[in-house]
């Protein structure tokens, strides 16, 4: 690992967190591109985006906190089923191959993808 | 004497129209809670068993079935995927898939990129962009699901 690698490394972090930032899910950017372009495996690529996503977000909760953008209503009802939920999906992911998770990944971000199309062009026909 | 008659009546036709909006408001939070579990629950799978993509489940529906305003629900959205990928990632650290030798410069890029993303997000995020950023993703998640 030389000096090339990191900044090769934190370019890929550029990447995931300007469209992150953009609102554009930073994971869904940066998942795939350390999985395609840097070889690394799909679950080391999947541990380094939570990681890395959790500075960001406890920046931008405190700027959104600030300017009272947080609706704290019923958020509990989402987030406490929600944390049941990640704790079996971190046993899930564990117990799968890292082929088979990628794959699963991809058909994942698949879905996304077409979602996030379908809901942008309809915009467009409402306007 | 009538009139008063009259006022009591209206009164309790008042009363009987808010205890319905009550128990209708009542019986409304009730129905929004349990699609905030279901929400909850596809968020926190996907945060779990692929390291991501919550917010992008989270987001609409607090947009469409919970009906607040997109700015509030990017934020919304933060603090409530937050503690999800808190959990995850010790998860996903215990189980020793986190790599500190990448995990520090792509960390670094991201909270860089992050704050760039952030100053540009007005004047760049026209559903166009939005569009053909979902079509490579697409395109990604293809590559990934067959090859």
């Amino acid at each position: 690992m030389d000096w090339l690698e990191y900044i090769w490394y934190a370019a890929a972090g550029i990447a995931g967190g300007v469209l992150g930032g953009m609102g554009m899910g930073g994971g869904t950017v940066l998942i795939p591109l350390l999985s395609i372009f840097y070889n690394v495996t799909q679950h080391t690529a999947q541990a380094i985006n939570l990681i890395s996503f959790i500075p960001m977000a406890v920046i931008a909760l405190l700027i959104h906190l600030k300017n009272r953008l947080v609706d704290f209503k019923g958020i509990l009802y989402i987030i406490l089923p929600g944390l049941v939920a990640c704790v079996l999906g971190c046993y899930v992911a564990r117990v799968m191959n890292s082929e088979v998770l990628r794959r699963c990944f991809g058909g994942f971000l698949l879905l996304l993808s077409v979602f996030q199309i379908v809901t942008g062009l309809k915009k467009k026909n409402k306007k | 004497m009538k009139k008063s008659g009259k006022n009591k009546k209206d009164e309790n036709t008042d009363c009987e129209k808010k205890t319905y909006k009550a128990i209708g408001d009542r019986q409304n939070t009730k129905k929004k809670n349990v699609y905030g579990a279901i929400a909850g629950v596809a968020a926190g799978l996907a945060n779990g068993l692929f390291g991501g993509g919550g917010g992008m489940i989270i987001v609409p529906m607090l947009t469409t079935l919970l009906k607040k305003e997109p700015k509030v629900a990017h934020a919304t959205a933060i603090m409530i995927i937050l503690p999800m990928s808190l959990i995850s990632g010790m998860f996903y650290a215990a189980f020793g898939n986190f790599d500190l030798r990448i995990g520090i410069p792509v960390g670094a890029g991201v909270i860089a990129g992050g704050i760039f993303g952030a100053f540009i997000l007005n004047k760049l995020s026209s559903r166009w962009v939005v569009v053909l950023f979902a079509t490579v993703m697409a395109v990604a998640g293809i590559k990934m699901l067959i090859f």
